[in-house]
């Protein structure tokens, strides 16, 4: 496929190269962290629970979850169960991650586990297959670049939050940040038509089975986007259009 | 209030849960082979999951309490187009920002 292999020579240090195209997400991934810090707050939790709260847990959209059941007084097992469902696409990202960078020794994999978000999985995997020539040491290095920038902001940003309570001024249109950022790095991934039919299946179902309970949509609708890319794929290859 | 076994339980409950959905397949999976069908499905996962993910936000934002807003869904069109035809996710994401502000100080 010679539209996606980048005339930009190879970098001599993959982790300077991750860290370059990691760094932005701070900006994402720090206000939406400060909104957390500030939630929390206002839903009782004290600096140290809310610290504890985005170390253990490491998944933004998850937490949100979470607090917003708690503060509903839901049952436990109905707060577990519906962050864990939010937090389903990491086993999806898991998988996809698995043939790029699962001969990678163990504890290293053990270790890429714990920083799997969606900032990192969505950097990574497109440098993946922009350059399938990577070797898996190069794989892990990029990897530990582009996260290294997200985690400390992550934490930090809580905690600022957490301490600034309900000072911040809303406005600025801050929710909006997160829906760009992940479309501006999927539309560069839409090579082919079966990854097009993928996403706009998904687009459709996402919207579909909004309605759906613990956020189950989510997962239905990437799965409905999954299965129609490896249909689509299929049919493309028998045609002979290729992939 | 949250009490604070509810709250912990959650913590760590949420801790342990997450870490295994990431860790299954990567640690245990690892090297060995994966048939090619699921291999196939795997391709799609991040143009599948990442749309799906803020397609309701985009449509339903909950900055306007739910209603359709006009620079909200001119802004996620802008960010696609650019982004698809540059291939350049900072040309999209600018692009992206632009529109949005541009739009909101435009219709408000």
């Amino acid at each position: 496929m010679p539209i996606t292999t980048s005339k930009t020579p190879v970098p001599a240090d993959w982790f300077r190269k991750g860290l370059r195209d990691g760094t932005p997400f701070v900006l994402v991934v720090g206000p939406f962290a400060v909104l957390f810090g500030v939630l929390a707050t206002e839903a009782g939790l004290n600096v140290l629970e809310i610290l504890v709260f985005s170390v253990v847990v490491i998944a933004g959209a998850a937490q949100f979850t979470a607090l917003q059941l708690m503060t509903e007084e839901a049952p436990t097992v109905i707060v577990l169960a519906s962050a864990l469902a939010v937090n389903l696409r990491m086993a999806m990202y898991s998988a996809s991650l698995t043939p790029w960078i699962g001969a990678a020794p163990l504890w290293q994999r053990a270790i890429v586990a714990y920083f799997t978000l969606d900032q990192s999985y969505a950097c990574a995997i497109a440098q993946y297959e922009e350059r399938p020539d990577m070797s898996v040491p190069e794989r892990i290095r990029y990897f530990a670049g582009a996260v290294l920038p997200v985690v400390p902001t992550w934490y930090g940003c809580t905690v600022l939050g957490a301490l600034l309570g309900a000072q911040i001024p809303q406005g600025f249109a801050l929710d909006f940040a997160l829906p760009i950022t992940f479309l501006a790095l999927v539309a560069p991934m839409l090579r082919t038509p079966a990854h097009i039919i993928a996403a706009f299946v998904s687009i459709i179902v996402s919207l579909l089975a909004a309605g759906v309970p613990w956020s189950l949509g989510l997962v239905i609708a990437g799965v409905a986007g999954m299965m129609a890319g490896a249909r689509a794929e299929l049919w493309f290859a028998t045609r002979g259009a290729g992939r | 209030m949250i009490d604070s076994i509810t709250l912990w339980t959650v913590i760590i409950g949420l801790g342990l849960g997450s870490y295994l959905l990431r860790f299954t397949f990567i640690g245990l999976v690892g090297d060995r082979p994966m048939p090619a069908w699921l291999l196939r499905h795997l391709r799609y996962t991040a143009v599948a999951v990442l749309p799906a993910l803020v397609a309701p936000q985009v449509v339903w934002p909950a900055a306007t309490g739910g209603e359709p807003d006009l620079p909200r869904l001119t802004a996620a069109c802008v960010t696609l187009l650019v982004g698809y035809f540059s291939r350049n996710v900072f040309a999209a994401l600018i692009s992206g920002a632009v529109s949005l502000f541009a739009m909101l100080a435009l219709v408000g």
